[in-house]
């Protein structure tokens, strides 16, 4: 990265301390109610449970190598799998990219000097520590094995295990996801620098404004499909109790109002990233801007009518299947203009391969091949074949793994300069993202071709036809798991041992970039003013020298 | 076991699905190999440094493009909706004449019971060239009847029928198993699928030792549990007269018509405050524990046959 | 002048975008928390489609009286709510504190009403589980759904009585000019959970007597 010119001298004054200079002690971070030290303790705490979930799953692919199993019983299967998808999607994948990078760079990028609400900010940090910390109190007495999907009348009546303590986690954890969204929609809607208006917002601004409104409308849902659940697990209210006129699939039909929205939760903010980082680095204007506004729009709100796709083979009706079915397609639609837009964006542009690239790369190619795994099980007929195998496994980690968790390390690699103020080792950090490309489709590409073939998810013994496809993708996990320890070192190592960064060492355009890195506590030293609109890159290198003060042609004047 | 258990293509709609699957393949390589390609090569020719040309593009051919990826892929997306939902409706108008197999489920395990009154454990066998209807229900928590040759799955839930329709074309063991996760044993809550000719069937049937079909089971229970004492044509409780009623519209007392279908029946039986018929004093009780999902399979077996002669073997009842 | 620049909180630059932030923050709260009820609203309406007759059969056991007072005092407790911020926006502090004192009496009043219903109810057990008195069984989904009902409108309602109480205890100390300040934010919030109650008492109350 040393080696990449930029057109301006990386000059910087070191007047302002930066956020990471106001306070050492414990306390100036845990009642911080800094956007910037909230969004790196968020970091910490996601990172972990990454990792808790990763292990967790790593145990399920070890144990899945041999067909009869060999350390676990089944319902330590059970538990493995359920407590992995618990993890990741609630306390990893939900949270990850707008509590961190959303609520770092999001008020930079718009030019404001704190979220709308800072104290409610660091309560949704808080309200995911006491999620978290039930479950892991789960994880520790025992565990929860109803799946992440927590189907009554399984979890309601037959369930052994802590689905109480796991459905209040879950429940709390919400309310910071609530939390958060309310913050991020008030704080784009009044907050914006002058000049910043709604089609000068940068494209990642837009998903975090989105991603909050789904945030907003659904999350209530979930928590109340869990407060059900509980109330008829705990006080026997009989609730979905088929038995005297209950019924389960009342469950799930809210269960999935959240949850197909929430599969947007995790989608969105990683379109964001990657619409950045592609604009960066292949140094133009993102193709079609105002039909990527728009698509994000369009699958934020179609994406709230398409919940019944996850319940073709439940006992619907035939007809509602086709309309879901319908509506399914159509909300591929959009998706399927933004990978054609971030494709026409290399166009005639200037292309680098450095990390964030690679990672953005990676992530447009397996979403692009998960999504379109989305229309097979969008099909009534496939889906009834190949739900709940592991077709569908191979489909959502395509999406969630191979996209969302891709544009999160993409993210992670792009911001790390301006969050830290230190260059990372670029040769290592291209290493991690290749190896992670190919680990991950050794992971999860056998998982189609057994999926198809009739491998059912959720199944701790398997006929061992099956064997030869699980053992690569075990092997691949294995992969996987390097790759994802990588950045652990080079990263944690730039932090004693990096080159500083310098404000803009991608010389990118964002109002985030012109400021110094790290940022001073309130973010800009002179209030931003925006004058044109975002991605203006065909003009950078147009670079002015003021009171002696470097300022690239940006999005706006901060001088 | 052998792989072709699960990927023999065992029926004319298996194969549907198969060509339907090869068909999103195609369009999916297609669009990924295009995507792929494209991005490569921009990659290449215009990675930082090189020396194609920059200038911008006017923004009256963007939009044009814009607009016409999008209409190419809403376009794409009809086609493929028609294609798959039509599969679908071909597969919804499976002729009537059925062989008609009751399936219960429970924590681990498929009990099956024929129309004739054979019963088995984790294994269906089924004529070939014949329509079989699963009519399903579960004891305990949902689980899922998956058929791999068939490309058939569908969830089983407690205190309520679905069904399952199909007709194989190819004779052999294929496997059976459980897709909804229930519980421990979830991944061995698996039998086989025996899909014999229909003259082995018969044969097969007839040499199983339980003597009475289902209906007639049926009519002894609807004895021993009394519904005959107030649902037989000479009693003096004013019930309603069951004959003829199983595919009828039946008026409610709160205003809604039905059709009496066996959900009706079930629903009659274990709830029957669910649905009061209009005309008659609500005094038909509860028997929601005191019959098993198996025994009332077998009365509204019974009832059925006071309609229809369907269900092969079943003795004409007097109308 | 320095209550001014106390109400002013960090991001905002000023008091009439802090006033707008924060009442357009609780409007979005209010979405979420409409989808919140509606969740609960969408399974009280199937379930009655489903189960008419033991809807009306269980309906028929709620106390109706409890149910109409509680009514009249939220909606009176609305006004004066209602009164309270107009007093507050003209900067009269006397009026502010007494209604806001009055609203809160009536909401603790809601709660006392409500714990006496309860103790009711308990008393004739219609708590669905063993021993609960009504059949058919369906009877126990209407109080299965009764007191998750009641219970989180109660809390929203408890939620609401200390945020007054605290906006009180500001009020009390120094006039806070209301442009900052979190009364208009706070009586959204009780207008909304008044809302949802006169949602609630038809479905409730008079579901088992048309
Ligand atoms: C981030 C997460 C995420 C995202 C974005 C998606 C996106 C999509 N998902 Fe997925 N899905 C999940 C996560 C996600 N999903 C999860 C977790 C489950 C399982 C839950 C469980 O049961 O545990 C699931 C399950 C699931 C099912 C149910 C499977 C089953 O259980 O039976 C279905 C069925 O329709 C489905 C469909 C889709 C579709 C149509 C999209 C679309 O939005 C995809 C749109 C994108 C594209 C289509 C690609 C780009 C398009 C082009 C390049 C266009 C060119 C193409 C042509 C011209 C043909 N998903
Ligand atoms: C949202 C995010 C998310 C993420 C990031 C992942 C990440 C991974 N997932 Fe997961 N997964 C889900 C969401 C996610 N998953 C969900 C929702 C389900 C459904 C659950 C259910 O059915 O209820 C599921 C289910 C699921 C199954 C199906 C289980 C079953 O049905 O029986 C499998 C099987 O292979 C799997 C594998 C993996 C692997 C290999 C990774 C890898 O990407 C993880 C790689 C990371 C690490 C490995 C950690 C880092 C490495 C170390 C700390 C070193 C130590 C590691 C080892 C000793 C191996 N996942
Ligand atoms: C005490 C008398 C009594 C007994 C015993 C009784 N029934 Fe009934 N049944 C009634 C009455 C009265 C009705 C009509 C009113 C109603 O729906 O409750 C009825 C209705 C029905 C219906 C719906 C008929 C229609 O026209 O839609 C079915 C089916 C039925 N009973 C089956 C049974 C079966 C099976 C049993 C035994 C397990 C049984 N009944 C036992 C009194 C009885
Ligand atoms: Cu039965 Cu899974
Ligand atoms: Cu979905």
């Amino acid at each position: 990265m040393s080696e990449m010119t930029l057109p301006f001298a990386p000059a910087r004054e070191t007047a302002a301390t930066s956020y990471l200079g106001e306070g050492h002690t414990l306390t100036s971070w845990l009642l911080t109610t800094d956007h910037k030290r909230i969004a790196i303790l968020y970091a910490l705490s996601i990172t972990v449970f990454f990792f808790i979930g990763g292990i967790v799953v790593g145990l399920v692919r070890l144990e899945l190598i041999s067909p009869t199993g060999w350390f676990m019983t089944s319902d330590e299967y059970n538990r493995a799998f359920s407590i992995h998808g618990i993890v990741m999607v609630w306390f990893f994948l939900v949270p990850s990219i707008p509590a961190t990078m959303g609520n770092f760079i999001l008020p930079m990028m718009i030019g404001a000097p704190d979220v709308a609400f800072p104290r409610l900010n660091l309560l949704s940090w808080y309200l995911y520590v006491i999620g978290a910390a039930f479950t892991v109190y789960v994880l520790l007495s025992g565990g929860v094995d109803t799946g992440w999907t927590f189907y009554p009348p399984f979890s309601t009546g037959y369930s052994n295990s802590n689905v109480i303590p796991a459905a209040v986690g879950v429940f709390v954890v919400g309310f910071s996801s609530i939390a958060t969204g309310v913050n991020f929609l008030a704080t784009v809607h009044m907050l914006r620098a002058p000049g910043m208006t709604w089609f000068r917002l940068p494209l990642f601004a837009w998903s975090m404004y989105t991603v909050s409104m789904v945030m907003v409308l659904a999350t209530p849902v979930l928590a109340m499909s869990l407060l059900l659940i509980s109330a008829e697990r705990f006080f026997g209210f009989p609730i979905f109790d088929a038995t005297i006129g209950g019924d389960p699939l009342l469950f799930q039909h809210i269960f999935w109002f959240y949850s197909h929205p929430a599969v947007y939760i995790m989608i969105l903010p990683a379109m964001g990233v990657v619409s950045e980082v592609f604009a960066c680095f292949a140094r133009r204007r993102v193709f079609g801007y105002s039909f990527m506004v728009f698509a994000l729009l369009v699958i934020a709100v179609v994406g709230f009518m398409v919940w019944g796709h996850h319940m073709f083979v439940a006992g619907q009706s035939p007809f509602a299947n086709l309309v879901f079915s319908f509506l399914s397609f159509m909300v591929a639609v959009p998706s399927a203009i933004k990978v054609f837009n971030w494709t026409a964006t290399l166009y005639r542009g200037q292309i680098g391969l450095e990390a964030p690239m690679l990672y953005a790369l990676g992530f447009v190619g397996l979403f692009t091949i998960g999504g379109l795994t989305g229309l097979f099980l969008a099909s009534v007929p496939i889906d009834i074949a190949a739900t709940d195998s592991y077709f569908v496994v191979a489909h959502f980690h395509f999406i969630m793994v191979g996209g969302s968790v891709s544009a999160f390390m993409a993210g992670i690699h792009y911001w790390w300069p301006k969050v830290t103020g230190r260059l990372y080792n670029e040769f290592a950090a291209q290493c991690a993202a290749i190896t992670m490309f190919i680990g991950f489709n050794l992971t999860f590409m056998p998982q189609f071709v057994m999926g198809w073939l009739g491998m059912p998810r959720r199944y701790h013994l398997y006929p061992d036809v099956f064997q030869i496809w699980h053992v690569l993708s075990s092997g691949g996990a294995a992969v996987l798991a390097v790759a994802y320890l990588l950045p652990l070192g080079y990263l944690g190592w730039s932090l004693i041992g990096g080159q500083r960064a310098g404000d803009n060492p991608w010389a990118a355009t964002g109002l985030e970039w012109q400021t110094p890195s790290p940022p001073p506590r309130q973010n800009f030293l002179h209030p931003p003013r925006v004058t044109s609109e975002p991605y203006a890159y065909h003009e950078f290198g147009r670079a002015r020298e003021q009171d002696g003060e470097t300022s690239i042609s940006g999005q706006g004047d901060v001088s | 076991m052998k792989l072709a258990e699960f990927t023999t293509a065992a029926s004319d709609y298996a194969s549907h699905v198969d060509t339907l699957f090869a068909l999103l393949s195609i369009i999916s390589g297609a669009v990924v190999a295009l995507v792929t390609a494209l991005i490569v090569i921009f990659l290449i020719r215009y990675h930082r440094g090189s020396r194609a040309p920059r200038g911008e593009t006017p923004e009256r051919v963007d939009r044009e493009i814009e607009i016409g990826w999008t209409v190419a892929t809403f376009f794409t997306f009809l086609f493929l909706f028609w294609w798959a939902a039509s599969d679908q409706l071909t597969a919804l108008a499976l002729p009537k004449d059925e062989l008609e197999v009751h399936v219960v489920a429970k924590q681990w395990m498929w009990r099956i019971q024929h129309p004739s009154g054979v019963r088995e454990i984790n294994e269906l066998h089924v004529p070939a060239h014949s329509n079989v209807r699963l009519v399903m229900t579960s004891q305990d928590v949902i689980h899922d009847l998956y058929l791999p040759t068939m490309r058939l799955k569908q969830d089983v839930l407690p205190d309520r029928y679905t069904y399952l329709s199909f007709n194989a074309t190819k004779t052999g063991i294929f496997h059976l198993t459980c897709a909804e996760f229930c519980g421990t044993d979830h991944s061995v809550m698996a039998g086989r699928l025996v899909v014999v000719t229909p003259e082995e069937y018969a044969r097969w049937t007839s040499a199983q030792p339980e003597g009475d079909d289902l209906a007639h089971q049926g009519e002894k229970l609807f004895r021993s549990l009394g519904c005959s004492g107030c649902h037989a044509p000479g009693s003096t409780v004013h019930a309603p007269d069951l004959h003829g009623l199983y595919g009828a519209a039946v008026q409610l007392a709160d205003g809604r018509t039905v059709t009496a279908d066996e959900a009706y029946l079930r629903d009659c039986i274990l709830l029957p405050d669910k649905n009061r018929v209009a005309g008659f004093p609500p005094l038909m009780p509860n028997f929601s524990g005191s019959v098993t999902p198996g025994q009332v399979v077998q009365l509204v077996a019974y009832i059925k046959s006071l309609t229809t002669q369907s269900t092969g073997t079943t003795q004409g009842v007097a109308r | 002048m320095t209550d001014l620049a106390r109400a002013l909180q960090e991001p905002w630059p000023d008091l009439r975008m802090q006033r707008e932030g924060v009442s357009l923050g609780m409007w979005f709260f209010l979405a979420s928390e409409v989808l919140f009820f509606a969740a609960l609203f969408c399974s009280y309406a199937i379930y009655r489609s489903y189960n008419p007759e033991a809807f009306r059969i269980a309906g028929a056991h709620t106390k109706v009286i409890y149910g109409s007072i509680n009514t009249v005092l939220l909606l009176t407790s609305s006004l004066t709510m209602t009164v309270a911020l107009r007093a507050a926006t003209a900067q009269l502090r006397r009026v502010t504190l007494i209604c806001l004192g009055i609203t809160v009496a009536l909401g603790l009043a809601f709660l006392i009403t409500k714990g006496l219903e309860y103790h009711d109810d308990i008393e004739e057990h219609l708590v669905p589980g063993t021993g609960f008195p009504l059949s058919p069984p369906a009877t126990q989904i209407f109080w299965g759904l009764y007191w998750i009902m009641t219970g989180i409108h109660a809390i929203h309602l408890s939620a609401g009585v200390v945020v007054v109480i605290a906006v009180m205890i500001i009020f009390g100390r120094r006039i806070i000019p209301v442009q900052g300040s979190t009364m208009e934010g706070v009586a959204i919030y009780w207008h909304f959970v008044d809302s949802v109650w006169i949602f609630l008492y038809p479905l409730i109350y008079l579901a088992g007597r048309a």
